[in-house]
């Protein structure tokens, strides 16, 4: 039930992002979600890709420091109030959320949130607990 | 005006005289006291007595701040520790620092020394001095007062730091003379400013700054801002500490070095071959009075030139000009010594920092700043931004705890730091220094 999102290191100065999806788009590897970090000197930007070995594979290649990490996606319908029915029920749970970033589906009718948690299975098991519909990464991957 | 006319205007012939002896003297101790000069004299052959002229100076082998560092703590000390009434430390590379020890006797010779430096900058009785030189292992606070009280100045210890309080006391006090090093001359005039103090309306008539490199038009820019006269100051903890030459306020045209006690010669740096005066080359001192810790020949590795032409304030002693750079890689960050091995063994020392790094040495808003990037590798790398900059802030500390100086790393991607294939460029100075 774990989605494999990639971690790129950027420094702050013009061209890397660019530098980045030029990179992705010449291997083919297609962007389903994004988010950037950013701090006063460096960022990181994290992704979800369709190919996830193709996308590491390509910028370690081009000499970027890249790094694997397993992320939470969860389907939530796209109305008022929809987010902060996951977030209170992982609150009761005492479960802590490091990052998460949300895009909504082509269809329009859900949007799904990818969550990083220090401790990803128990966070499973707690949405799962509370009827939340948690996406197989394969299901994401090919969106 | 001289605070030992004889001795600062000793005519040269018997300046050098007074040399030979002193120095056939202190030979002759280091080679009965000390088991590293003993050897390294009858490694080139030569006994004490065979020292029958200055020149024979040259004959003598050079010491190193290696060798001090070789001999950690005490192994140099000519005097036993009965004799030593004070020790003091400067930063070394290896962690280790570089030890000096005091006899009284040498105690009093840098209190004169010092006192005479004060003279020269225009210092007098009645005068109260600011000393901003921190107090402690460094050589510069308590070196500063000792001279202040021998001269019979009022010293007021403030040591460094906390810079509204300085401000008040300088005002309060009716500081006359300021010693500190350039850079935080030049910081107070900031702060000073915005506590909305102004130097024009202190007391403030003469500035005696060290322990850093600093320029003439940094000189301009100090004298404008704290409207005093700014005056050179040159010293190093293992010849002495501050007070080792002083430029004269008549001239301020190069530094007197005090030749009674220290003999001067510039050399070339690679090949250690002697200099004319006048030739750009690195400092080299023969300490000829010291008696806890006599060094013969120390390479200074302070680029400068000397001069022996007669100076308008009427002191005999040679010159020498205002230092232009280093022949090693030692950076003086406020003041404070740092070499880049020092920073690569802490870096070495966190597990995923890889040997690949770059200093970047500015000075904004008349403060030295250290850059300290260093490439982020897989190991290191997190997807959590929380991750990333604690680890900035462990080798911040780190260098913090263990050289005293404050530093702001800046990770970068791989890669990115220039490679070499001989020597790597470790540092980029682009403080303006000539």
């Amino acid at each position: 039930m774990k989605v494999e999102q990639i971690s790129i290191f950027i420094e702050n100065k013009s061209g890397r992002l660019a530098e980045i999806t030029r990179v992705l788009g010449e291997a083919g590897v297609n962007i389903r979600a994004l988010s950037l970090a950013d701090t006063s000197d460096f960022g990181i930007l994290r992704l979800i890709v369709n190919d996830c070995e193709k996308a590491n594979a390509v910028l370690k290649e081009k000499g970027f420091t890249v790094n694997k990490t397993e992320v939470v996606a969860v389907e939530v319908p796209d109305r008022p109030g929809g987010l902060s029915q996951i977030l209170q029920a992982l609150d009761r749970e005492n479960i802590n959320v490091e990052y998460m970033y949300a895009f909504v589906e082509r269809c329009g009718e859900n949007a799904v949130i990818i969550f990083r948690f220090d401790e990803t299975d128990r966070a499973i098991k707690a949405l799962q607990k509370n009827s939340f519909n948690v996406l197989k990464g394969e299901r994401l991957y090919s969106m | 005006m001289f605070y030992n006319e004889e001795f600062e205007t000793l005519p040269r012939p018997a300046l050098e005289a007074l040399q030979l002896k002193r120095l056939q003297t202190m030979v002759a101790r280091v080679y009965a006291r000390v088991p590293f000069y003993k050897s390294a004299l009858d490694k080139v052959g030569i006994k004490p007595a065979q020292i029958t002229s200055l020149a024979d100076l040259q004959k003598l082998p050079f010491t190193y701040k290696q060798d001090m560092r070789n001999s950690y703590p005490y192994g140099l000390f000519a005097a036993p520790m009965e004799e030593i009434v004070r020790i003091h430390a400067s930063s070394g590379t290896t962690g280790k620092p570089t030890v000096v020890g005091y006899t009284q006797k040498d105690i009093d010779t840098w209190a004169e020394l010092m006192a005479r430096s004060f003279v020269a900058a225009g210092v007098h009785k009645g005068d109260i001095i600011h000393n901003s030189y921190g107090y402690g292992l460094f050589t510069g606070g308590l070196g500063a007062h000792y001279g202040a009280e021998r001269l019979g100045a009022s010293v007021i210890p403030m040591s460094g730091g906390n810079t509204k309080k300085q401000i008040m006391i300088m005002k309060d006090f009716g500081s006359t003379v300021l010693t500190c090093t350039p850079s935080y001359s030049l910081y107070m005039a900031e702060a000073a400013r915005e506590e909305g103090v102004d130097f024009q309306s202190l007391s403030l008539r003469v500035g005696i700054f060290g322990a850093e490199p600093w320029s003439d038009s940094m000189r301009q820019e100090i004298e404008g801002k704290l409207n005093l006269s700014a005056i050179d100051i040159y010293g190093l903890s293992e010849i002495m500490g501050p007070g080792v030459a002083i430029e004269c306020l008549e001239a301020k045209q190069g530094l007197h070095i005090w030749e009674d006690h220290f003999i001067p010669e510039i050399i070339d740096p690679d090949s250690g071959a002697l200099l004319p005066a006048g030739t750009k080359g690195e400092l080299v001192i023969t300490t000829i009075t010291k008696e806890g810790i006599p060094l013969i020949r120390y390479r200074t590795r302070d680029i400068t030139s000397l001069t022996y032409e007669p100076c308008k304030c009427g002191r005999t002693h040679a010159r020498i000009a205002r230092m232009s750079g280093r022949s090693d890689d030692m950076l003086i960050i406020r003041g404070v010594n740092v070499f880049p091995s020092q920073i690569e063994a802490i870096l070495m020392g966190i597990e995923g920092v890889e040997p690949h790094y770059l200093l970047i040495v500015d000075r904004k808003e008349n403060l030295d700043i250290l850059e300290v990037q260093v490439e982020v590798d897989e190991r290191l790398f997190s997807d959590e931004v929380k991750h990333l900059q604690a680890l900035s802030q462990r080798i911040e500390k780190e260098i913090k705890d263990l050289l005293g100086v404050t530093c702001k790393v800046r990770l970068v991607e791989p890669k990115t730091i220039a490679r070499s294939e001989g020597k790597a460029t470790r540092v980029i100075d682009n403080r303006k220094v000539q």
